[in-house]
């Protein structure tokens, strides 16, 4: 098994017809995602490489029924465009887009909710996310495959490239990952960290969990909570930004030390005190979820 | 400008409250289609800017496609009390268990926005109004800051001054796109008036483009050279007090970067994103931008590449090389390449001989060589 996506992925596009929509839709294509089509308002009835386009998030659904969408649209339609693909039907919405509008992700965030309750039936990630990868079964995003084998490693990453990071470092040391999963660096996430250990915890394949973590927000402080209360399985994490400036936005929308509120230091301790181990740099976080995988004597898959 | 009941049902769904799915049409044949589409049992109502529309017979029910069109045939072109029906909205017929009433409104008299509410609805809500007024809830808007206020203790006398600001922050808040509206401190004077002493505001950048007049706002006057200039290259740079440049791509990775250069014992002098699938120009643009800050004694390039590939980056490096004076070829350049392409960007570096550059092949041991070189202590390449 492995989380969210998978062989069982139907995957639809929105955005498909633009630069980055199409070259990321063919690149998840060729790794093996099932990619049944795209929507792009006004393109109806085109094609990409074969992809059937549609105009809306109702047709593709009820041409091609779609489980998985990726929200590749510019950040003004893709509020409007992570609705349409929820109400059409479909369970899990992966939003790409960066550069949302905060006020739009509060919106969107309480809609699906109301709109879905439990949160079971309708899941977003993102937006601003690279996305969910299974290696060996499906990619759905912009994360670069290659550096990925199927194993027992859970991620959750806030960042792409720091995911990457940590990930390539426990693959050289032999070990594989069931599901990396992008949750975004924006300050209202549809999935928070404690959305995905939920289901790395119920997920067979997981054994362990990487969790990456930086300053902004409570989301770590929430995971530790979780973690310490409900997760039977090892839980390592790292946090990015013990040297941000308070007030300063770095990189990410919601990478920002606010007051005294969001400090890096303040998260590797709330998850310490339950705890979590947590790594001082990317390599250090790698050895110990190496060392913890090592005793506990599991094959890399 | 009054709407019809089916352009306001679109106006409220856009604004997230739930409406039954349906179709406006012109034709008897368009709405048993419509009516196909949505789904049997249906509703098929006069669109016209009048009450009184079920009496007169413009609202009805159809369970098929029959019914839906003798009903769209009868509707179309009646005539209720002048108005002629030209549309029809046809929308799926909902179940009700209850029936409540909403409203917010202009109140004339008390010059405030009012909220209404009333489980008596879906009947003449002035019958309500006179006959049980105690069923229909009033409430001004500004009743709620007012309670707030109260519950903060706010002395008596500037209770109403107080909630004024409130509702004023909320209204800054929602229309500007801010993600912070304060005041603090809030005072009150002498003479009891309640008074912003002063102002912290953010608005959020990624709404700019719904406040065009906001755009100028930014206090370029006073911000730094450097990060203005990269903001107009759409790069990611946050000006540190060290000595060590730093570039990487992706913002969790350069974070990370600044820490372990940190830990390593040294003084990190930027943030700089250069963002996933950077080419060759904006390598070299973010060399410049680095190389800006008088401060700099060594610079830390940290390349994990994903989307980016490490063979841009050393092209942007060498070409960025190229261009800067003796002064910027003083400063050692600490290069770290890994993933995408890594072995041909390493291979590019090695080839183009570049005074004063060194690689690394690890984060932390880019991080330890930088920080010997920043403080004067050589390296070996």
């Amino acid at each position: 098994m492995s989380v969210l996506v998978d062989e069982h992925t139907r995957l639809a596009v929105a955005g498909i017809t633009g630069r980055e929509g199409s070259f990321h839709t063919l690149n998840n294509r060729r790794y093996g995602t099932n990619v049944v089509g795209g929507v792009t308002p006004g393109k109806g009835g085109q094609d990409v490489e074969g992809i059937p386009v549609f105009d809306s998030w109702e047709q593709a659904v009820a041409e091609c029924q779609p489980n998985t969408a990726m929200i590749f649209v510019p950040p003004r339609f893709a509020a409007d465009s992570i609705l349409e693909a929820a109400a059409a039907g479909v369970e899990l919405v992966i939003a790409i887009t960066e550069g949302i509008p905060a006020h739009d992700e509060l919106r969107v965030y309480n809609l699906l909710k109301r709109d879905h309750p439990g949160g079971r039936s309708i899941r977003l990630i993102g937006p601003n996310c690279p996305g969910i990868l299974s290696p060996g079964k499906a990619n759905v995003g912009i994360i670069p495959a290659s550096f990925f084998t199927q194993g027992n490693v859970g991620v959750v990453s806030r960042s792409g490239t720091l995911t990457y990071q940590i990930g390539n470092e426990i693959a050289r040391a032999g070990f594989g990952c069931s599901t990396i999963v992008g949750i975004g660096g924006d300050p209202v996430p549809g999935s928070s960290f404690v959305d995905v250990l939920e289901l790395f915890q119920a997920d067979e394949q997981t054994e362990l969990v990487v969790l990456s973590g930086e300053i902004g927000g409570s989301a770590e402080e929430e995971a530790a909570e979780y973690i310490a209360e409900r997760m039977s399985k090892p839980v390592v994490a790292y946090i990015a930004g013990f040297t941000a400036p308070a007030g300063k936005q770095m990189g990410h929308a919601g990478a920002i030390v606010s007051g005294s509120a969001g400090t890096a230091a303040a998260k590797a301790q709330a998850l310490e005190a339950r705890g979590v181990r947590v790594g001082r740099t990317p390599t250090e976080t790698a050895e110990i979820a190496v060392e913890v995988l090592g005793r506990a004597s599991l094959p890399a898959a | 400008m009054d709407l019809l009941e089916y352009q306001g049902k679109q106006l409220f769904a856009r604004h997230g409250l739930r409406v039954s799915p349906g179709r406006a049409v012109t034709t008897v044949e368009d709405a048993v289609a419509a009516a196909e589409e949505v789904g049997f049992p249906v509703v098929i109502k006069a669109q016209v800017l009048i009450g009184g529309r079920g009496k007169a017979g413009g609202v009805k029910l159809a369970a098929d496609a029959d019914e839906a069109r003798e009903h769209a045939r009868n509707i179309l072109g009646m005539d209720i009390r002048g108005h002629i029906v030209r549309k029809l909205w046809v929308e799926h017929a909902s179940d009700i268990a209850a029936e409540y009433y909403a409203a917010v409104l202009l109140d004339r008299s008390a010059k405030k926005p009012l909220v209404m509410f009333s489980v008596e609805g879906g009947v003449d809500i002035e019958e309500v109004a006179e006959r049980t007024p105690e069923k229909l809830i009033r409430r001004h808007v500004r009743e709620q800051a007012v309670e707030i206020a109260t519950a903060g203790a706010a002395d008596a006398d500037v209770v109403e001054g107080v909630a004024d600001a409130l509702l004023a922050l909320y209204e800054v808040w929602l229309e500007e796109d801010a993600t912070l509206a304060e005041i603090n401190p809030l005072i009150v004077t002498p003479e009891r008036e309640v008074k912003a002493l002063d102002a912290k505001v953010s608005l959020d950048g990624n709404a700019l483009y719904r406040h065009p007049d906001s755009d100028t706002l930014s206090d370029s006057e006073n911000e730094d050279p450097i990060e203005r200039r990269a903001k107009e290259q759409g790069l990611q740079y946050v000006k540190l007090d060290g000595d060590i440049g730093i570039l990487g791509n992706g913002a969790g990775l350069v974070m990370s970067t600044l820490d372990v250069v940190a830990g390593a014992g040294g003084r990190p002098a930027n943030f700089l994103d250069a963002g996933g699938g950077s080419d060759a120009e904006k390598v070299k643009q973010a060399v410049e931008l680095i190389l800006e800050n008088d401060a700099i004694k060594a610079v830390l390039f940290n390349i994990f590449g994903g989307i980016t590939r490490c063979d841009e980056v050393a092209r942007g490096l060498i070409a960025a090389f190229a261009d800067i004076g003796e002064s910027g070829r003083s400063i050692p350049f600490v290069v770290r390449l890994d993933g995408t392409n890594d072995l041909e960007g390493r291979r590019l570096l090695a080839d183009a001989h570049l005074p004063n550059v060194y690689t690394a092949k690890t984060m932390n041991e880019a991080a330890e060589k930088v920080v010997a070189l920043a403080a004067g202590v050589g390296a070996a390449a």
